[in-house]
């Protein structure tokens, strides 16, 4: 039996692609305990939406991740116009599906690629990312950018896609709908994919539950749930899809279902394309919005996302609030971690497709005897730092 | 004038000098090949010397903690055991500069110094990653070793001596041998692609689980020399593979270099080829793939060997 | 069922096909007719109304002098997010998105575009604009 040695994992590590800390007890190869470091990466975005108008906003928080920038921007539009009394027009709900889907296949792709990195198939990482190109291409020819799509605006979306260009998307959907196939065979026949994905970091419906896990993550444990379709939002409610499910509950089982699901936004995106209503793209927006709050939820690639606005009655939100689905996933994966092997470190943390910097938070610190909180200055903030390490 | 003709043979030709060179070919080969077949550019040919002349041209950093003599001295050591193990290697002839009765264990023993090294080095760099690395790669030493022995061994069973100039003439006289061994040469290039800490054997490396492993806390020169010696343990191995397994070099010195190259060139790209269609495997995965599957076989292909001996009586 | 190698013929397809990758500098990336590149001010159409710096979400356009009567915006595009929000704000079509997309500069004022100076008196598009 060998000893036991903490191996810190973060907050810079080439697993970890943005700044978060794992502290692994380890016994030998086996991992006996894990203790998850939060806030490295907090950016304040939430209070700094409170000094812009609800124009800049949208592109605050579109800028809380990369990946999924069209998610949170529809999320927060979509509150917003739910105090301002707004309905968009079929055509903008089509166009934000349709960007929406695209943003999954992307999502899902560039999962699969560090899915691959991570368990040192290098191949897979660069033939996916390779195929996803292809979708960043298409979301650059409707939005005009690859990663910012910048496409909703209150009240509707700002750019139309055209004849031309919906041949062009629906032109490629059939290249894509093969090359996810292929990556599903792939995956799980390869031998030496299944040695490192099969059995590991189980959880069940239970446990899955309990952790309040959403999105692929849970649904890949036997929960049946997508906001799509319990909740539909935009022209959701019109899409014919079916909700992938795996009981597996293991690292293949997410896999499994992030990869079937390349499949049913294929579907989706090509229903939506082919029954394009007609009309305006946008309704007028005020720019002062009435006092009111709402809550929106949206499927993101990686979960529900849920966003909560309070207006007042000026031109800028009086409070933002956001619920980054990686934030409902991340305890699930320190308890699975447990008596997994050191070598799976890297897979199951990918395995829940984190977004930190999307999750960061600040805590505020109350003190239980008085109730009050003090606010720290920079120089003492930095004393205690120093203070900390010594220690 | 022996002296010079020695000097001459350590460290231009076939010694340090044209084994860099040679190495870093096959590196960027490799390099290449493998971008290639993920369907990227890869590297212009000259890469391989100018990532060297980089590492080497950057800031020494010893860290507090480790061990100031170890630090110093592994880095050259590993290079200097795998240089000294291609002066063994027979290049454009039959036999190598140095031939004696038993240079093939001492090419294999050389090989395993290197090693060794890297066990060192990261026991000795005071860093929780290098540690694991270390285990890693000393489990990894344990499990590829007897494959890797059990390979080697079957062309000189086969071939009645345990010199590398009798094996290539033995090969060269009954062409039938080089198809008797397939199955050992495909032991050899797994085994020595744990050896070399490739995929799907990389565990003791690996980069999103332990950073480097043991050469984590390594940077500028030191990271260089390791570096380099990892090529040239590539080089000695498919070197010596081409000598042992495929009947060496025939013809006049030009032809026979061109013939070495060639299958050189041709093993790196099953290499290549097999760190491109892997994943990782993790470390008891790998040690009972070799315990499971390659030494059975190894020992198949022996004991084929030895009753194809009885057999032809050769 | 699972076997080793599956991706093999993948592997040969790739060998013997160009690389996916460019070698950028030399071989340039095409992008899109309405890609969303450098936004540029055409000073004859600006009325000076500062609709687009109150919709800039980066602080990237400053409504600086010029000797006319209303100040111009100035752009910053080492602080530009690119998000073609001052287009769309401009009631008068004076900013347009152009697709130009290489613009890295060794200096941060390299960065800068400021309107050019104008004069009061020769201002013919003022009382055009007050019409609008």
């Amino acid at each position: 039996m060998m000893a036991k040695y903490t191996l810190p994992v973060g907050p810079q590590h080439p697993a970890l692609k943005e700044p978060e800390s794992f502290w692994f007890k380890v016994e030998g190869e086996v991992i006996v305990d894990v203790d998850i470091r939060l806030g490295y990466n907090h950016r304040g975005i939430e209070k700094a939406c409170e000094s812009r108008n609800y124009i800049q906003c949208l592109y605050l928080i579109e800028r809380i991740c990369g990946i999924c920038s069209h998610s949170h921007t529809t999320a927060f539009a979509q509150c917003v116009e739910e105090i301002a009394g707004l309905e968009i027009p079929a055509r903008a709900k089509y166009i934000r599906v349709i960007v929406g889907e695209l943003e999954r296949l992307h999502s899902h792709l560039l999962w699969l690629g560090v899915a691959g990195h991570e368990i040192g198939f290098d191949t897979l990482f660069m033939y996916s990312w390779r195929d996803r190109e292809a979708v960043l291409d298409l979301l650059e020819l409707i939005t005009g950018n690859r990663v910012n799509y910048a496409i909703n605006t209150i009240g509707g979306v700002r750019r139309d896609i055209d004849g031309p260009k919906r041949e062009q998307i629906l032109s490629q959907l059939d290249l894509l709908a093969d090359r996810a196939k292929f990556y599903a065979d792939l995956v799980t026949t390869d031998s030496t994919c299944l040695a490192r994905l099969e059995n590991v970091a189980k959880f069940s419906a239970e446990q899955a539950r309990a952790f309040g896990t959403v999105g692929p993550t849970a649904r890949a444990s036997g929960i049946d749930l997508d906001v799509r379709r319990d909740d539909p939002y935009a022209a959701y409610g019109e899409m014919p899809f079916k909700v992938i499910i795996s009981d597996r509950g293991d690292l293949l089982g997410r896999a499994i279902v992030r990869l079937e699901e390349i499949g049913e936004s294929i579907k989706i995106l090509k229903y939506a394309l082919q029954n394009l209503p007609d009309g305006p793209l946008t309704v007028k927006a005020p720019r002062k919005v009435p006092a009111g709050e709402a809550v929106s939820r949206y499927e993101a690639p990686r979960g529900e996302d849920i966003h909560y606005v309070r207006a007042d009655g000026s031109d800028h939100p009086e409070r933002v609030k956001v619920r980054a689905p990686t934030m409902a996933n991340i305890y699930a994966i320190g308890e699975s971690m447990k008596g997994s092997y050191v070598a799976d470190i890297p897979i199951i943390i990918a395995s829940i497709d984190p977004c930190f910097s999307c999750t960061d938070r600040m805590i505020k610190i109350v003190r239980q005897e008085s109730g009050e909180a003090r606010t720290m200055t920079w120089e003492e903030l930095r004393q205690y730092g120093i203070r900390w390490y010594q220690q | 004038m022996s002296i010079i003709l020695d000097l001459v043979r350590i460290l231009i030709f076939p010694g340090l000098l044209f084994t860099v060179v040679f190495s870093l070919f096959l590196e960027w080969l490799d390099r290449k090949l493998y971008a290639r077949m993920q369907n990227r550019v890869g590297p212009p040919f000259r890469q391989p010397l100018w990532d060297l002349v980089k590492l080497i041209s950057k800031e020494d950093i010893i860290p507090e903690n480790a061990n100031q003599f170890m630090y110093t001295v592994l880095p050259v050591l590993t290079v200097t055991s795998a240089v000294a193990a291609m002066i063994y290697v027979p290049i454009w002839n039959r036999e190598s500069v140095y031939p004696f009765w038993g240079d093939l264990l001492v090419i294999v023993f050389l090989l395993t110094i290197p090693t060794m090294v890297l066990f060192l080095a990261g026991w000795f760099s005071a860093n929780p990653f290098g540690v694991v690395g270390s285990f890693r790669t000393a489990i990894q030493f344990l499990s590829y070793e007897v494959p890797l022995l059990l390979a080697v061994l079957t062309p000189a069973v086969l071939a009645g001596s345990w010199s590398i100039r009798d094996i290539v003439l033995f090969q060269q006289e009954h062409p039938w041998a080089v198809a008797a061994q397939l199955a050992a040469l495909a032991v050899a290039l797994l085994a020595l692609q744990g050896k070399l800490e490739r995929v799907p054997f990389d565990a003791p490396e690996a980069e999103t689980e332990i950073v480097a492993g043991p050469i984590t806390e390594y940077t500028g020169p030191r990271l260089a020399l390791f570096r380099l010696s990892t090529d040239i343990q590539l080089a000695v191995g498919v070197a010596l593979l081409s000598n042992i397994f495929l009947a060496g070099a025939i013809g006049p010195w030009y032809l026979a270099l061109l013939l070495f190259l060639a299958k050189c060139v041709v093993l790196v790209a099953i290499i290549a080829a097999i760190r491109a269609m892997m994943a990782r495997l993790r470390i008891h995965q790998i040690t009972s793939f070799y315990w499971k599957y390659l030494v059975p076989i190894a020992m198949a292909q022996m004991v084929i060997i030895v009753l194809i001996k009885g057999g032809v009586g050769v | 069922m699972s076997r080793i190698g599956k991706v093999i013929p993948e592997l040969f397809k790739s060998l013997t096909s160009a690389p996916a990758t460019v070698d950028f500098p030399k071989s340039a990336v095409p992008v899109p007719p309405d890609y969303r590149g450098k936004p540029v001010l055409i000073q004859e159409k600006c009325t000076g109304c500062g609709l687009c710096q109150r919709d800039c979400p980066a602080a990237a356009i400053e409504m600086v002098d010029v000797g006319a009567k209303r100040p111009k915006p100035a752009f910053d595009y080492g602080r530009c997010a690119f998000c073609a929000q001052c287009a769309e704000s401009c009631r008068s079509d004076a900013i347009v998105i152009t697709g130009e997309h290489h613009l890295a500069a060794f200096s941060r004022e390299a960065l800068r575009a400021a309107p050019r100076p104008e004069k009061k008196e020769e201002e013919p598009q003022e009382p055009a604009a007050e019409q609008e």
